[in-house]
């Protein structure tokens, strides 16, 4: 039997051992395979309880559910069989031996999802999304992938593409058309309003890019502050667990520390960073600051901690952004918050040993980081070779725009260049595509 | 029996080319025509040239053919169409006197040494050990010959319609020959049936030209060939009148009886050239269409009403064409058809458009699935010079194909597109098929393609020496323009405002300034008066589309890398594991030849492409060279 042809399994649910585990056969002999191991033939669309046995031993390898589903209406688009049985090693050793045994190949990683793609179940922006919803950590990440999966931003991309088509076929049927009566003579000019509307949109879309890319990539947010302000204590506060050492000694921190949490199902990293400071250090610690200051620059969100008892040293306020938050620590101490507060900071009161305060702390920090994700149920520029192609669109386009009239040869030539350009994200548009529409739009034939 | 390297059947546009195109090529060559008073005939349209057309014909002429020159004595109304847009999408074009077109190709294909011209009805092919190795006429004369190109156009089983009439017939009056197609199903050649439509024939001297808006020819007219310095023929006006809501009630109560709504024609017809039919039920919404009276010859008064071929019965005909301003008396020379016909799926062929199956077999032109005479004498000239190598002829000794690529010619991009994606529809030019198009100009034909003639021997001394005296000046004025540089503040002192910026321009950077021209450089530089305009016009362009040019050659490096790598014409692709089935069948259907063609035969993804490679990659052995 040639290669192409041949049934692929795998267990689609995770490794390791587990209450259930899912096992998913597919090709054109899942189904012989499915009613072969059975007790009685998986039926389409249909789960039902079943034993699976060795077809050469007769012996029972697991009892569990069996479902066909039958191509081209499955995920591969191929008959897939699937099997809900124990996440056992003995159980998916036996399963895996019996489905060779029967002519079947272990699948490879990824192998579902490519023959879900040659067979046209998923376009590659469905494909991407599909890999992004098994990485997904947390609840926003998730929505997003959905929604890509469910191709909106492949049907936003059609629409461009439309719009592209039009660009286009304007341009060019002034070109290769100019003696023909029903082509007007200002038949290019028409195409500048349509360029106008595209590039606007492409250009929303790019500015949404960033949000829409930190849902998938995260939120970064840097903790700065004097030494022995509380950083990390407040770290291991909200990461719920010892990730960093703690003492009264300052300048215990001296590298960059990262806990990753999940803020209103957004992932972030939070950095604790070394103290700093302008006296007595050490070539260690030097560096540690440098690598603080560097951490600040790059974070979404910087939040100073300072000791109320202590204010709020020259060098921390300096790092701190429109926006930020500036955290008063120890307020369990009973001091007196200073005033005024410097102004653009959200400026708030907490212990972070004991705890109070915190709580407030997080639903505003939550909101912030919401603010700077947007929702995950826009379609969105979730990849940077998706911002990569509106970015070269749009460049391609405003060149376009100005030649309009000048010289349509050249304003066609960038219009085709954005085309290809988006044709990264979808589909691309032929020159055949081009002729049907200017066919479809004017009585060509003099 | 009479022996000779290439036979070519067929007297047409196509067959004109290939028959001195493989004569050049020093093959002992003959043409074998029905007729051969019709040689150089024009059965539709008598017009040469227009957009990707008339690109054609330049390059065409820059390989050494005939059209170019021919054209040049025989039109009587040049016109470079877009000539207010840039250089890339100017057309030269050409209205021709019927008569001249034909009386100067007939002699231009007698001047060409070693081409014999022979009235026969080829009737079938002479096929030995699955080659085709000579014809056999219809009176069982047979003829040998290392290869045989057919450009039999619309004989191939044509069938002229007009109203519920079928006449078998190639062109008006004249036989089709079955006999040859009956030779092509049998031998497995894929076939399909087109159609397109001719307009009724209309007598000049009864047309009320008075009343009509005329259409001037250029007042400069600007010649197809490299070797014609300027057109002598008398250039006369085309009249354009409308359709009008009357013209289209006509033709909408008869719809029943057009041979295309009737049903009786099964072949698909051309988007770009639909019936009077075709535009009033399609396009509703108009209630007027423009036609070109376009005048046939000096000398004859027969005009070719351009815009409303039909298949409607003459009677029909008659009473549509009263309803047209001007045309109320136009006496009917010759009523429209439609004609319906064989072609031979292309993609059948090789880039030499030498079948794959029948070795020493060279289709070109209308067979292919094209229309257009440019067209087909761009087929037919690169057949001929592929089958004078096939018989070992021409060109240093090589016996190598000879093609052209997309990045370096229209007629790259057409047999690309034919042998690729095949057609389904007669297959035109436009410059839009043309991804290099800033490149592929008419005005540069002779630089792109000259030295490739030279180097496939099919260029003679004549053009040779002219073509080289004009490089040297182009070259000349191109190293001048970049070297002769001033700065803004000379400039300032000539009356140019430039850019304070201290940079020195050169004449081409100031050439690429809209508001410096020719004419005011010429003040500062006297010399630049010294160039022929022709080569003034190459700093021009070259200045207009300097930044284009480079990032379009950057495309054409890119290109050219997936062209070399060679895919196996006889590649298994039911073999090659992980293809899907829509993929696996399109790619066997072409056999493409490199990575770069198989990428673009319709439905064949990125996806696809990758898993050919790398099968390809992998199995080096099972690949046969």
């Amino acid at each position: 039997m040639s290669a192409r042809n041949d049934t692929i399994f795998a267990r689609a649910s995770g490794p390791g051992r587990a209450g259930v585990a899912v096992y998913r056969i597919s090709g054109p002999q899942a189904r012989l395979f499915g009613s072969t191991l059975s007790s009685r033939a998986p039926r389409p669309r249909e789960i039902s309880l079943t034993t699976i046995s060795d077809p050469t031993s007769g012996e029972t390898i697991d009892r569990g559910l069996a479902v066909l589903f039958e191509g081209p209406a499955s995920f591969t688009g191929e008959d897939v069989v699937e099997f809900h049985l124990h996440g056992s090693r003995a159980v998916e050793n036996a399963l895996y031996e019996a489905l060779s045994t029967l002519g079947g190949r272990p699948a490879e990683a990824g192998e579902f999802t490519l023959r879900a793609l040659k067979n046209g179940k998923l376009d590659l922006a469905q494909a991407e999304a599909l890999a992004d919803l098994i990485d997904a950590e947390t609840v926003e990440q998730k929505r997003q992938a959905l929604v890509q999966l469910d191709g909106r931003l492949s049907v936003v991309a059609e629409r461009w593409r439309v719009q592209l088509l039009g660009v286009l076929s304007a341009l060019e049927a002034d070109i290769d058309f100019p003696d023909e009566g029903d082509v007007p003579a200002a038949i290019a000019a028409r195409a500048g309003p349509v360029v106008d509307i595209l590039l606007e949109e492409l250009r929303s879309y790019l500015s949404d890019a960033a949000r829409c890319r930190s849902i998938r990539e995260g939120i970064s947010v840097a903790l700065i502050g004097a030494p022995n302000a509380g950083k990390s204590s407040l770290l291991n506060r909200l990461a719920g667990s010892e990730v960093a050492i703690i003492s009264d000694q300052p300048g215990t921190t001296r590298d960059v520390l990262i806990a990753r949490l999940d803020l209103a199902g957004v992932p972030v990293s939070l950095a604790d960073t070394a103290g700093l400071r302008d006296t007595h250090t050490d070539e260690v610690e030097q560096e540690g600051m440098r690598r603080a200051r560097a951490r600040a620059e790059a974070a979404d969100i910087r939040i100073g901690v300072a000791d109320a008892a202590v204010g709020i040293p020259r060098e921390t306020l300096k790092l701190l952004k429109t926006g930020d938050y500036l955290l008063w620590n120890k307020a369990d101490l009973g001091v007196a918050v200073p005033r005024p507060s410097p102004a653009g900071l959200t400026v708030l009161a907490l212990s972070a040993r004991t705890g109070a305060g915190v709580d407030p702390f997080v639903e505003d920090l939550a909101r912030a980081v919401g603010a700077l994700c947007g929702s995950g149920e826009e379609a969105g520029l979730t990849r940077i070779r998706h911002q990569r192609a509106v970015e070269e669109a749009i460049a391609a386009l405003v060149r376009a725009r100005t030649q309009i009239e000048t010289a349509p040869e050249l304003a066609a030539e960038d219009a085709r260049l954005a085309a290809r350009a988006l044709g990264q994200i979808t589909g691309a548009v032929g020159v055949e595509d081009v002729l049907a529409e200017i066919f479809s739009s004017f009585c060509i034939g003099k | 029996m009479k022996t000779y390297d290439v036979i070519v059947i067929g007297g047409g546009h196509a067959g004109c080319e290939a028959a001195a195109a493989a004569a050049r090529l020093g093959a002992k060559t003959l043409l074998a025509t029905h007729q051969a008073s019709t040689i150089g005939e024009m059965s539709c349209n008598p017009a040469i040239g227009g957009l990707g057309k008339g690109h054609l014909v330049r390059e065409v002429d820059a390989l050494d053919g005939l059209m170019g020159r021919v054209i040049d004595q025989a039109g009587i109304q040049f016109r470079m169409l877009n000539r207010s847009k840039g250089p890339a999408v100017r057309g030269p074009r050409a209205q021709a006197d019927r008569a001249l077109y034909k009386k100067h190709m007939q002699a231009a294909i007698k001047a060409v040494p070693g081409l014999d011209v022979t009235e026969m009805a080829v009737e079938d092919l002479i096929i030995k050990d699955g080659r085709a190795v000579g014809v056999i006429g219809g009176d069982g004369t047979e003829i040998q010959a290392a290869a045989v190109v057919l450009t039999t156009g619309t004989f191939l089983k044509g069938v002229i319609h007009i109203g519920d009439r079928r006449i078998p017939a190639g062109r008006f009056g004249e036989a089709p020959a079955t006999g040859l197609s009956g030779r092509l199903y049998s031998s497995g050649l894929k076939l399909g049936r087109l159609k397109t439509g001719t307009p009724a024939r209309l007598d000049g001297r009864t047309i009320d030209w008075a009343q009509l808006d005329m259409q001037h020819p250029d007042a400069e007219p600007v010649p197809f060939s490299f070797l014609t310095d300027r057109i002598t023929v008398p250039q006369i006006p085309c009249g354009i009148t409308h359709t009008n809501a009357e013209t289209h009630r006509i033709i909408e109560e008869n719809l029943n009886k057009s041979a295309v709504y009737s049903g009786s024609i099964s072949g698909r017809g051309p988007r770009y050239c639909p019936s009077i039919e075709d535009k009033v039920v399609r396009f509703a919404e108009r209630n007027s269409h423009q036609i070109f009276l376009e005048p046939e010859g000096l000398d004859d008064p027969t005009v070719y009403p351009n815009g409303i071929s039909t298949s409607l019965p003459e009677d029909v005909q008659d009473a549509f064409l009263k309803t047209i301003s001007g045309l109320e008396n136009a006496r009917i020379i010759r009523h429209g058809y439609a004609i319906e016909y064989d072609y031979v799926d292309p993609r059948a062929l090789f880039p030499t458009l030498e079948t794959k199956d029948i070795p020493g077999l060279f289709l070109a032109g209308q067979i292919n699935g094209t229309t257009g005479y440019e067209e087909a004498a761009a087929q037919g000239l690169m057949a001929g010079l592929n089958a004078a190598r096939r018989a070992g002829s021409g060109g240093k000794g090589e016996c190598g194909a000879i093609t052209l690529e997309r990045s370096e010619a229209y007629i790259g991009v057409m047999i690309d597109d034919l042998v690729t994606c095949g057609v389904t529809e007669p297959y035109r030019m436009f410059t839009s098929r043309a991804e290099y198009r800033l490149t592929l100009r008419a005005d540069n034909a002779d630089q792109r393609l000259t030295p490739r003639g030279l180097d496939f021997g099919a260029v003679d001394a004549a053009r040779a020496e002219a073509f080289h005296a004009k490089q040297r000046t182009l070259e000349e004025a191109l190293s001048w323009g970049r070297a002769t540089t001033l700065t803004p503040n000379e400039a300032r002192k000539h009356g140019l405002s430039l850019n304070q910026d201290g940079r020195r321009r050169s004449v081409i950077d100031l050439l690429s300034l809209p508001e410096v021209g020719r004419e005011a450089l010429s003040h500062i530089w006297p010399q630049l008066r010294g160039f022929p305009p022709s080569v003034v016009e190459q700093l021009e362009i070259e200045a207009l589309y300097a930044g284009y040019l480079h990032r379009q050659h950057a495309d054409i490096v890119a290109f050219r890398k997936d062209e070399r790598l060679v895919l196996p014409a006889d590649l298994d692709y039911a073999a090659i594991p992980g293809l899907s089935n829509e993929g696996r069948q399109r790619l066997a259907a072409t056999r493409p030849l490199t990575l770069g063609q198989a990428g673009r035969i319709e439905g064949v993804t990125p996806a696809a492409l990758a898993v050919v490679l790398a099968w390809v990659r992998k199995n080096p052995s099972k690949v046969a060279s």
